[in-house]
């Protein structure tokens, strides 16, 4: 373990790697540089205080807590994934419920096949990467749907001018909006070990262990992301493309 | 009891008034012409009949009902609006064909599909051509026979002829009469003289209000 320690001087080293970015955006006239520096402070100070935060859980053990460092991370991701909703009558319970259930019903999974311990060590970890992944896809599912009620504005009227009602207007852009929100996890699927070695696997070689056994995670974690990232952009699809109508089954103007 | 009938309905966007005070009444068979220059407010009186807009002031009343208290989901499959560029969905003709079955959750009629076809001088090979490689005025007719397979009690054409050659226009027209003749009530925007001197009665519309 000692040969993957990081030295405070080391990493105030690599800090020089921003200043990199920096030149670039300052080169380049991007007005990105007060951009950086405001992510990395807010990335150092975020990191130091999950590490104690997380030193702390590990250290009480406590499955109360466990679970509460979980609901923290659900209410977070939920929170940034309906910032991504670009539809002013998005409703915040709808990520909650999207978020709590994809999380949970992946974590159950993996608890009750035993692939994972309730620990807060492995618990923890493995629900942030769960809800990291279900807010992007869900954030990707919000966006398709702005899209396409935007772009099919006219066609979601004339079904409904049918006799449609808000779900049957809606579901062609629905199921593009879950594809679209479900394709990058897929492709990752697809290409994973080949491009990139993802985080989990590359954690655990750093750490010493043998690749071999690394991959059993990073099959777990493949698995686990298809299931997560489904759920999560299948149950906040279906509850926000309501949002665009009102009560009278009016397509809103947005 | 007049079928529709509108009461001092005013419509306001946050920008401008399109509607102000409008009062008229359709009773059942009624054939009815709604005419004036552009912006005038006639596409929002139809789409507000057709429940696609809600008036910010006002009622309308259907059989006596106020829309507000309605389901408009049934609604509008009695009171159906047919829009002046039409969007045809997905691949084919079937595809759209087939929609006002799926939403009623019935079994697709392909024998009722073909007749609907031939009533607008369409053979029954259009079912299962590319919406892509029909003429506008084939799509015209494809969208207007999609609202016509279940026969609405209410018909509102928003200038559905427009840009339309002859030959479409000739056809759509005497679909236009045979809908009206089976019972239909037809409210219709349109600047074509055949349709007004087709049409019963004629409403002016000017600067948002009906001119008396």
């Amino acid at each position: 373990m000692k040969a993957m320690a990081v030295s405070n001087l080391s990493l105030f080293l690599s800090f020089a790697l921003v200043l990199v970015s920096v030149a670039i955006s300052w080169k380049e006239r991007l007005g990105l540089t007060k951009d950086i520096f405001y992510s990395v402070a807010r990335a150092v100070i975020q990191l130091i205080i999950v590490g104690y935060v997380l030193k702390f859980i590990m250290h009480v053990n406590n499955a109360l807590l466990t679970f509460l460092m979980t609901l923290f991370i659900i209410f977070n991701a939920a929170w940034n994934a309906n910032k991504r909703d670009p539809n002013p009558n998005r409703q915040f319970w709808q990520s909650i419920v999207a978020l709590i259930v994809g999380t949970y019903v992946t974590l159950g999974v993996l608890l009750l096949t035993k692939t994972v311990k309730l620990k807060p060590m492995q618990i923890i970890p493995i629900t942030g990467m769960i809800a990291g992944n279900e807010m992007v896809a869900m954030g990707l599912c919000y966006k398709a749907l702005a899209t396409g009620f935007h772009d099919q504005r006219q066609q979601v009227l004339e079904k409904l001018a049918l006799g449609a009602d808000v779900k049957q207007a809606s579901m062609s852009i629905l199921r593009r909006s879950i594809k679209t929100a479900m394709q990058p996890t897929i492709d990752s699927a697809k290409t994973v070990g080949l491009v990139s070695l993802p985080g989990m696997m590359s954690g655990l070689i750093f750490a010493g262990v043998d690749p071999v056994y690394a991959i059993k995670y990073q099959i777990m974690v493949t698995f686990m992301l298809l299931s997560a990232t489904g759920l999560g952009a299948v149950i906040a699809g279906y509850l926000a493309y309501r949002n665009y109508f009102n009560r009278q089954s009016q397509l809103r103007e947005n | 009891m007049a079928l529709i009938e509108l009461k001092q309905v005013a419509y306001q966007t946050d920008k401008q008034t399109i509607l102000q005070e409008v009062s008229f009444a359709l009773e059942a068979g009624d054939y009815v012409t709604l005419t004036g220059p552009s912006g005038s407010g006639k596409s929002t009186t139809l789409k507000l009949i057709a429940g696609l807009i809600s008036p910010t002031n006002g009622q309308i009343l259907y059989k006596g009902r106020n829309l507000v208290d309605l389901d408009l989901v049934p609604y509008r499959r009695q009171v159906s609006y047919c829009f002046q560029q039409p969007t045809l969905f997905d691949e084919t003709v079937k595809d759209n064909l087939a929609f006002p079955f799926a939403i009623r959750k019935q079994p697709f009629d392909e024998e009722r599909a073909k007749a609907a076809l031939e009533r607008v001088d369409l053979s029954a090979d259009y079912l299962d051509k590319k919406i892509t490689a029909l003429s506008g005025g084939e799509k015209q007719r494809v969208a207007l026979i999609r609202n016509l397979l279940f026969r609405p009690e209410v018909l509102l054409l928003d200038e559905v002829t427009t840009g339309l050659d002859e030959t479409s226009k000739a056809i759509v027209h005497q679909l236009i009469a045979q809908v009206q003749q089976e019972g239909s009530t037809i409210l219709q925007v349109t600047h074509d003289q055949e349709e007004l001197a087709a049409s019963h009665k004629l409403l002016q519309m000017e600067k948002g209000g009906i001119l008396k």
